[in-house]
């Protein structure tokens, strides 16, 4: 049965994952993108269930993606250090001129922290979260420090970047961050600075979008799902037009059964034939060729993208799944 | 006599400063030699003027170091002169250093009025050197306190200017603490910020003091000179302090030059007449930018500044190299420094910033670390990537982004070797290039394109590049030529360095590098022949296509590669029958040094010395043979139409020559009547018989054939000469003449 397809690819521990093709012409072996396949929920290392408490917060919130080439000389052993100078650094940055003692109490709390659960394959390290607290003035001790802004670097199977990189370089080629983008500056600055990486926005293309759809559309749920969207742009039009076009979860779910038939693997010729197959019934009621028009933005149960690279995941069980691809598509951004 | 004995005491060794102000010490060295020259020749002069002026001054000198206050006070004339006499001494010639000790003495003893001490301060201008001793006794006077504000704050700002000019700085070094007191005076501080500044070590920076300093900004607010000297104190232990500088700032410290400026540029242009360059202080100011960027995609190359969270897992390393202090490369200003230091650099924190930094280059030559190029080649990617104007849509920097293009190019040269993510950069864009934007940045960057396997390269170097060239402008065509000829020259160079390295070993990529040329050759052949039917036989295009062939002929003895292509008959033929002599002259060139190289090949097979892989096919001597018999037939015996054997060649029947109806047909592309040449003969027609005006050519024969040669020859063309004298056997004169006979 079509059906199993997501569990039977979650059970089976794959030996090794083939990817996207990269940009990169030659000098590194890349399979096609006719040819390869992608899994939909990958059997993690550790084969315990991350803590769903632990990874909570990574739910429901909109992420906005980058990718960031391998960290040289970074040391985990050190994030307490590294809190305490990005916090004066933010501070330094924010009155510029004038001197900050690193150490003291200040403004903004910095903490640093591994996500122990987020990591997929043993290459890959854990994930890394930076949180930026406002400190509450307030006299009374208790009261909590306000979160005020997110990033987190992580890196799921990324086995293709990690396993090329020698010692001093730490690959965790995803950043995803929540909040204002200011702090995204600073500390995508400091980071830069300290740790001679790069980032880079990550922007997701419509041909990446319709494999998220293809993939995600197919994936059993629980409970009573969210539907399955896709909202078009009209290229060159003096006013804009976006087209949205939405599916009974179940209808889309199974026209994908129908569409799909290596199971737990899908195939750019299955996503294709799942694209072809909206724009026609689409056609059918409209007359309208969305293959004409750009997609710009898919959301399912599992999760929703937007062609600028925001994220917001929503289903814990397959936050690895849309890790892997985002770490994928973060790879194919660096190499 | 004092004065002659100061030019000669002081030789010590040029010392490196910690921190240079100025870069006065090459004025300094040079500055004692040539004060004691312009003392002879002053002496030769003015003999008598000097002697007394110098018994004049050692007699100031003496009076100001016995002086009490009483005397001084009653005497006002007498310090008068001899105040006098110093100032007049110091601004001609500068003081010598015995000197400053009793002077510096006098003036912060509180000894005289105000008045005096400034004037003596004023004056205090070296000829070569300021003794360190005289300094760390003035610095204690200062403390003992019994001169006035004006007179400290005076003494500190002459201290800063002559800061370059102490001869050491241990000891002085050795009273940070004192200075450091000297920060609590309001009136003092900026100075004295200014004066730790140019002091500051990595052990002077100590938490309390981190501590004071902040409070003092806390208390003063934002001042430059606190924040010069604080983001000093980040550079060697940003892991206490972190300062961001407001970008807009310029000046940290105020101008304290103030009353020596002048006299001392006076005294150096007297004594050697080098101004020397005012360093900039080192800070790490972000740059101005031209307009406001995304905070991660920033073009601007990075400053150096090192990393010294770094610093410990590399300690180490240091420790075994027997010192125990890396060095910043924020202080990396000449090469002297790094030569002293190479062993305890440290490289900076964001590696892309050695791109503009030729020292840096220079030391990531000398260390071949994986991580030096694998950071670079993820920085350069990612900005390549980002910032290239003809992939991203929305991005209207082109110039920022030709600058940077030259910058990375201007690396790769001084590196020799391109760089892996400049290569990749190139082929992900060059089949989306439009061939227009930075375009002379872009061919730069591909002739630094290492050596591949031509069939890899192709889809995305050559056939792009091709597709362009066909459909682009002849300056296009030329400049895609130009930079084919670079490349071709950095693979021969490239390899001719690997292979003088790993002569037995290099079987395998010796053929690699053979078939990799060769495929370049025709590639550039052929993309010739095409470009100059499009362009009509253009005389530019030709002479570019010529220059690449320049390096070809010469493949086999300049580097060593037992490779010799000849260019095909596309190129041959036109260059043969072009219209003007240049490119006659460069194809004759051509083909004498194919004849060289061929026949230097030949030597080597026949004497068997070598047991050679490879050899020259049969095919490339036939050719060129072909070719030879075409040029001596066409330039030399007029048989072109009988005698060419090439298959694209002149080979013409007489019966179709003749319906062309001109007449001596066969002379027409000879050495006179070529149309290249027709020039030349009709001037020299001119000088030998001005009267005639007919231009008989027939007349250039015989022994006017000869200094008809000559003529050519003196008019420059060189390749015609060795051509004719190596490929022509002239066999003697009479048979000269005769068969000059038959020819003319």
């Amino acid at each position: 049965m079509a059906e199993e397809a997501p569990e039977d690819g979650a059970a089976r521990t794959l030996p090794s994952l083939r990817r996207l093709s990269q940009a990169l012409p030659f000098g590194r072996s890349h399979g096609h993108l006719g040819t390869s396949g992608r899994l939909i929920v990958p059997a993690l290392c550790s084969q315990e269930k991350a803590d769903p408490q632990e990874t909570a917060f990574l739910l429901r919130k909109a992420w906005t993606l980058y990718s960031v080439t391998p960290l040289y000389g970074f040391r985990r052993a050190r994030l307490r250090d590294y809190a305490r100078l990005l916090g004066a650094f933010i501070a330094a940055e924010k009155h510029k001129g004038l001197a900050v003692e690193v150490g003291v109490e200040l403004d903004i709390k910095v903490a640093l922290s591994s996500l122990a659960d987020i990591r997929g394959s043993e290459l890959d390290q854990a994930a890394l979260l930076v949180q930026l607290s406002s400190r509450s003035r307030g006299s009374s001790r208790n009261s909590e420090d306000k979160p005020m802004w997110w990033g987190w670097f992580c890196s799921m199977f990324g086995d293709e970047l990690s396993e090329n990189v020698p010692e001093h370089f730490t690959c965790l080629p995803l950043f995803l961050s929540h909040g204002a983008e200011s702090y995204t500056a600073l500390v995508g600055s400091w980071f830069q600075k300290t740790f001679d990486c790069c980032f880079r926005r990550l922007a997701i293309s419509p041909l990446n979008l319709s494999w998220m759809v293809a993939m995600w559309a197919g994936c059993k749920l629980d409970r009573a799902a969210s539907a399955v969207e896709l909202v078009f742009s009209v290229p060159r039009l003096a006013q804009p037009l976006d087209i949205s076009y939405a599916i009974h979860p179940e209808d889309a779910k199974a026209l994908w059964d129908t569409v799909q038939k290596t199971p737990g693997e899908i195939t750019q010729e299955e996503v294709d034939v799942f694209m072809d197959c909206l724009y026609a019934h689409f056609h059918r009621h409209f007359k309208i060729h969305l293959s004409a028009a750009k997609l710009v933005k898919i959301s399912t149960a599992i999760a929703s993208a937007h062609c600028d690279g925001i994220v917001k995941i929503l289903h814990s069980q397959y936050l690895p799944g849309v890790l892997m691809l985002l770490t994928e598509l973060a790879i194919s951004q660096i190499q | 006599m004092q004065r002659r004995r100061s030019s000669k005491t002081p030789k010590q060794p040029l010392h490196v400063h910690h921190k240079s102000q100025t870069d006065l010490s090459a004025w300094r060295k040079g500055g004692k030699i040539d004060s004691e020259k312009s003392l002879q020749n002053n002496q030769s002069a003015n003999d008598q003027k000097y002697e007394s002026q110098e018994g004049s001054l050692e007699l100031a000198l003496s009076y100001f170091e016995k002086v009490q206050d009483s005397v001084a006070l009653k005497k006002k004339s007498v310090v008068q002169r001899h105040l006098d006499v110093v100032e007049s001494t110091a601004l001609k010639q500068g003081l010598p250093p015995e000197g400053f000790e009793i002077l510096l003495k006098v003036a912060l003893s509180g000894r005289f009025a105000d008045t005096v001490n400034t004037r003596l301060l004023k004056s205090l201008i070296p000829t070569s050197v300021i003794p360190e001793n005289s300094v760390v006794t003035a610095v204690s006077w200062l403390c003992v306190g019994k001169c006035s504000g004006n007179i400290q704050v005076l003494f500190l700002k002459w201290l800063i200017t002559m800061f370059d000019f102490i001869d050491h700085k241990e000891q002085l070094n050795a009273l940070y603490g004192f200075f450091f007191f000297f920060l609590q005076d309001e009136k003092m501080c900026p100075y004295v910020c200014h004066v730790l500044y140019l002091l500051t070590r990595r052990e002077n920076v100590k938490p309390f003091r981190i501590r004071i300093l902040l409070d003092l900004q806390a208390k003063m607010g934002m001042q430059s000179h606190l924040q010069a000297l604080l983001s000093l104190y980040k550079v060697f232990c940003p892991d206490q302090v972190t300062i961001t500088l407001p970008g807009k700032m310029k000046t940290y410290f105020k101008n304290s030059e103030g009353p020596w400026k002048a006299a001392i540029t006076a005294v150096r242009q007297r004594n050697q007449g080098i101004s020397p360059l005012a360093q900039a202080v080192f800070l790490g100011t972000s740059r101005p930018q031209s307009r406001k960027r995304k905070w991660n995609a920033q073009l601007v190359i990075p400053a150096s500044s090192a990393n010294r969270l770094e610093a410990g897992r590399e300690k180490n390393r240091l420790y075994l190299c027997g010192t125990n202090e890396s060095f910043p490369v924020e202080q990396l200003q000449t090469f002297p420094q790094l030569l002293q230091n190479i062993h305890r650099l440290e490289f900076p924190a964001q590696m892309g910033s050695v791109l503009t930094n030729p020292l840096l280059l220079h030391y990531m030559n000398f260390v071949k670390d994986e991580s030096i190029y694998l950071r670079l080649h993820y920085w350069m990617g990612q900005r390549l990537q980002e910032e290239c104007t003809w992939c991203v849509v929305d991005n209207p920097c082109e110039e920022e982004f030709k600058s940077f293009l030259e910058n990375v190019y201007k690396a790769e040269c001084f590196l020799q070797e391109g760089f892996s993510a400049c290569e990749e950069f190139l082929y992900k864009t060059l089949p989306l290039w439009d061939g227009v934007s930075c375009r002379s940045e872009v061919l730069k960057l591909v002739s630094w394109i290492p050596l591949s396997s031509f069939s890899d390269i192709k889809p995305y170097l050559f056939d792009p590049l091709a597709q362009l060239f066909f459909t682009s402008s002849i300056y296009f065509k030329c400049s895609v030529l130009e930079c084919l000829k670079e490349l071709l020259q950095n693979w021969l160079n490239c390899n001719a360095i690997q292979m003088d390295l790993e002569i037995s070993s290099a079987n395998t990529t010796l053929c690699g590098l053979v078939d990799a040329v060769a495929e370049l050759v025709h590639f550039v052949g052929r993309i010739s022949t095409v470009a100059l039917r499009l362009e009509n036989n253009s005389t530019l295009l030709l002479y570019f296509i010529l220059d690449f062939y320049d390096t070809v002929c010469d493949m086999y003895l300049k580097y060593n590669l037992p490779l010799l292509i000849m260019p095909p008959a596309g190129v041959f033929y036109p260059a043969l029958l072009s219209m003007d002599s240049v490119n006659l002259n460069q194809l004759c060139y051509i083909m004498y040094r194919y004849r060289t190289n061929l026949v230097a090949a030949k030597e080597n097979e026949q004497s068997k010395k070598k047991i050679l892989q490879f050899k020259f096919s049969n095919q490339t001597y036939q050719e060129y043979n072909q070719y030879l018999t075409a040029m001596v037939g066409c330039l030399w015996t007029s048989t072109a139409f009988q005698k060419d054997i090439h298959p694209q060649g002149l080979r013409m029947d007489d019966e179709l020559l003749s319906k062309t109806a001109v007449k001596e047909i066969k002379n027409s592309f000879n050495i006179v009547y070529h149309p290249a040449m027709m020039g030349y003969s009709v001037q020299f027609l001119q000088e030998i018989c001005p009267d005639d005006t007919t231009f008989n050519f027939k007349l250039i024969k015989g022994k006017k054939w000869d200094w008809y040669l000559e003529y050519l020859y003196n008019q420059g063309l060189k390749g015609l000469k060795v051509f004719i004298e190596s490929s022509i056997s002239r066999v003697s004169q009479a048979a000269r003449s005769k068969s000059g006979n038959v020819e003319a």
